[in-house]
C-alpha cells in the first residue's frame, strides 16, 4: 500500500528524494480521512520552507487541513493540475497527486521521518 | 453518546460516524460528494432520527399554536404542514421547524435535534392558562429523508399510500415496508421526496426495504454532510448558522412566514415594528469569484470594510462553484454586489446572487 521508497511524517505527509530534490504528498490516509478534496492552496514557487512549515492547505467538502513540510528547502514547482483537478489527491496520492517538488536543502531531514513499514506500524495505533 | 434505532444499518455500509449535538450520525458513506449528486439526480436516503418530535394536543392546541409560531396555523388541514419557527418576543428564532396538524386539537412539531430540550422547555414556558399537553415525543421517533427524483419509484411498491395524489407539504399515515409511518411530501434537500415518520420499535424495515428496492435506481445512503451542502445550495436555513436568537425571521428573509394577519403571536409587535422602520440588514446569498472555499464566521468585506461573517459556506457539489450565506446591510444586498471574503490571509472577490443557488425544474408527472 504504502511505497518503500516513501518517507513518512506523524501528519502524514510523504516525501520521495530524487537526488537533490523531494516530492511531497499527502497520504492515502489522511485523503480518506479529508474525504472529497474541492481545492488545495499551493505556496508560489521560490518560496523557502523549513521543517514543518506550512506548504499549503487542503480543503475537503466539511474539512479545512494544513500541509506541513516534513523537509526543509525551496519551492521548485507546484503541481499545477490540482487546482483544476484537486479530486487527484483522493484518486491517486501517492503518485499524480503529488503537490509541490523542493530543492532539498538538507539530506539528513529525512532521518527523522518513518519509513512505509514504521508509518504503518503507526496508523495501527490510531485506526480503529 | 445517542444512537438512532438505525446505528446497525450504517454499521453494516461502512459509514463515517460523527457527534452531533449528543448524537453518533452518519456523516458519509461513500462520499460527500457522490452522495450530493445521486440526490440530485436519483436519490438518497437519510437517517435523520435525530430530529426533536414535540406534540402538542388538547382544546386550546391550534391557539398555541398560533401563539408560538408566525406562520398561520389555522390554515393547516388535517395531515397537512407548513415551514414556521418558534419566535421570541423580539421575533428572533427560537427555532425553525415544521409544523403538522395531525388532528384539529392536535399538532406535531419537528424541530432541530440541537434544540429539542431547548424548545420543548421553551414551549412549556409559555403555556400560561392554554389548555394543552405538551409531549416531548423525541425519543419515540425515528425519521428517515428519502429524497431525489426517484423517490416516488422507489417508495411506491413499499407503501399502501398513493403517493401520486400526496402533494408537497402534505402527509399520510399508512404501513412502509410493513411498518406503520406518517409519509409527508416535504424534506432539506431542494428536491422531491418524503420524510418518514414512525414510532415504530424496529424501524429497521424500513431502511432496509428501501434501500434494497433502490438499488436498480441508483440510490445511495447519505449522511448529515451531504444533508449540509444540499440545503445550503436549496438556501434552506440551518439553525445555529444561519438563523438564532439574534436574528429576526424578517432578516433571515422569511417574511412569507409570517402572517400578521392571523391574530397574536409571539414577536408579532417587534416584527410589525421592524417591517414599518424598515430592515437594516438581511440574509444573501454570494458566489465566490476567485478561489477559495468560504467558511462559517469568515468576514465579509464590503468597499474593503468588515460587513459581516459568512453563516454558512461550501463549495457546491451540483454547481461546482464557491456559495455561502451572509448577513449584509441593506444598501448592499442587491444582487451583483460586489464582496470580499476573507479566508485565511487573503480576500477572494465574491458578487451577491439571487437564491436559491439551486432550483430543481418543475417535472411534469
Amino acid at each position: 500500500m504504502y511505497p518503500t521508497d516513501f518517507f513518512y511524517s506523524k501528519d502524514h505527509e510523504w516525501v520521495k528524494i530524487e537526488g537533490d530534490e523531494a516530492i511531497i504528498g499527502i497520504t492515502d490516509f489522511a485523503q480518506k480521512q479529508l474525504g472529497d478534496v474541492v481545492y488545495v492552496e499551493l505556496p508560489p514557487a521560490g518560496k523557502e520552507l523549513d521543517v514543518h512549515q506550512t506548504i499549503g492547505v487542503v480543503e475537503s467538502v466539511k474539512a479545512v487541513s494544513d500541509i506541513y513540510s516534513p523537509v526543509a528547502g525551496e519551492v521548485i514547482a507546484v503541481n499545477e493540475n490540482l487546482n483544476d483537478s484537486p479530486e487527484m489527491l483522493n484518486q491517486d496520492p501517492h503518485g499524480k497527486g503529488w503537490i509541490i517538488r523542493l530543492k532539498i536543502r538538507d539530506r539528513s531531514d529525512t532521518e527523522k521521518l518513518m519509513t512505509a513499514t514504521d508509518y504503518e506500524k503507526f496508523l495501527e495505533g490510531i485506526e480503529p | 453518546m445517542k444512537r438512532t434505532r438505525l446505528y446497525e444499518c450504517h454499521q453494516q455500509l461502512g459509514v463515517r460516524m460523527i457527534e452531533f449535538f449528543g448524537w453518533e450520525m452518519p456523516v458519509e458513506f461513500r462520499g460527500i460528494v457522490e452522495e450530493h449528486l445521486a440526490v440530485r439526480q436519483k436519490a438518497g436516503l437519510f437517517d435523520v432520527s435525530h430530529m426533536g418530535e414535540i406534540i402538542i394536543r388538547g382544546k386550546d392546541a391550534l391557539n398555541f399554536v398560533q401563539y408560538l409560531t408566525p406562520n398561520d396555523a389555522g390554515r393547516l388541514a388535517v395531515n397537512q404542514a407548513q415551514y414556521t419557527a418558534l419566535t421570541t418576543p423580539r421575533g428572533t428564532f427560537v427555532d425553525d421547524l415544521l409544523v403538522y396538524c395531525l388532528a384539529p386539537d392536535k399538532f406535531l412539531l419537528v424541530v432541530n435535534a440541537a434544540n429539542s430540550d431547548k424548545d420543548y422547555a421553551w414551549i412549556l414556558s409559555q403555556k400560561g392558562s392554554f389548555d394543552v399537553e405538551v409531549d416531548n415525543a423525541s425519543d419515540r421517533f425515528s425519521q428517515l429523508a428519502l429524497q431525489g427524483p426517484r423517490a416516488t419509484e422507489i417508495l411506491q411498491p413499499l407503501a399502501d399510500i398513493d403517493l401520486g395524489v400526496l402533494r408537497p407539504f402534505w402527509a399520510s399515515w399508512g404501513k412502509v415496508a410493513g411498518v406503520d409511518a406518517l409519509v409527508s411530501r416535504t424534506g432539506y434537500t431542494g428536491e422531491d421526496g418524503f420524510e418518514i415518520y414512525t414510532l415504530s420499535s424496529e424501524p429497521a424495515a424500513i431502511w432496509n426495504e428501501i434501500m434494497k428496492r433502490g438499488e436498480e435506481f441508483g440510490l445511495l445512503p447519505v449522511g448529515l454532510g451531504a444533508r449540509d451542502t444540499l440545503r445550503l445550495e436549496a438556501k434552506l436555513m440551518l439553525y445555529g448558522n444561519d438563523i438564532d436568537e439574534t436574528t429576526t425571521v424578517l432578516e433571515a428573509d422569511l417574511k412569507w412566514i409570517v402572517k400578521f394577519k392571523k391574530g397574536d403571536f409571539l414577536g408579532r409587535e417587534a416584527l410589525s415594528r421592524q417591517l414599518e422602520e424598515g430592515l437594516k440588514r438581511k440574509i444573501v446569498g454570494f458566489e465566490l469569484v476567485d478561489r477559495g472555499i468560504p467558511r462559517p464566521h469568515y468576514p465579509v468585506f464590503v468597499h474593503g470594510d468588515k460587513a459581516g461573517e459568512v453563516t454558512s459556506g461550501t463549495y457546491s457539489p451540483f454547481l461546482k462553484k464557491s456559495i455561502g450565506l451572509t448577513y449584509l446591510p441593506i444598501e448592499y444586498t442587491g444582487a451583483g454586489t460586489e464582496i470580499e471574503v476573507g479566508i485565511r490571509d487573503k480576500r477572494a472577490k465574491g458578487l451577491v446572487v439571487q437564491t436559491p443557488f439551486y432550483k430543481r425544474e418543475e417535472r411534469i408527472v
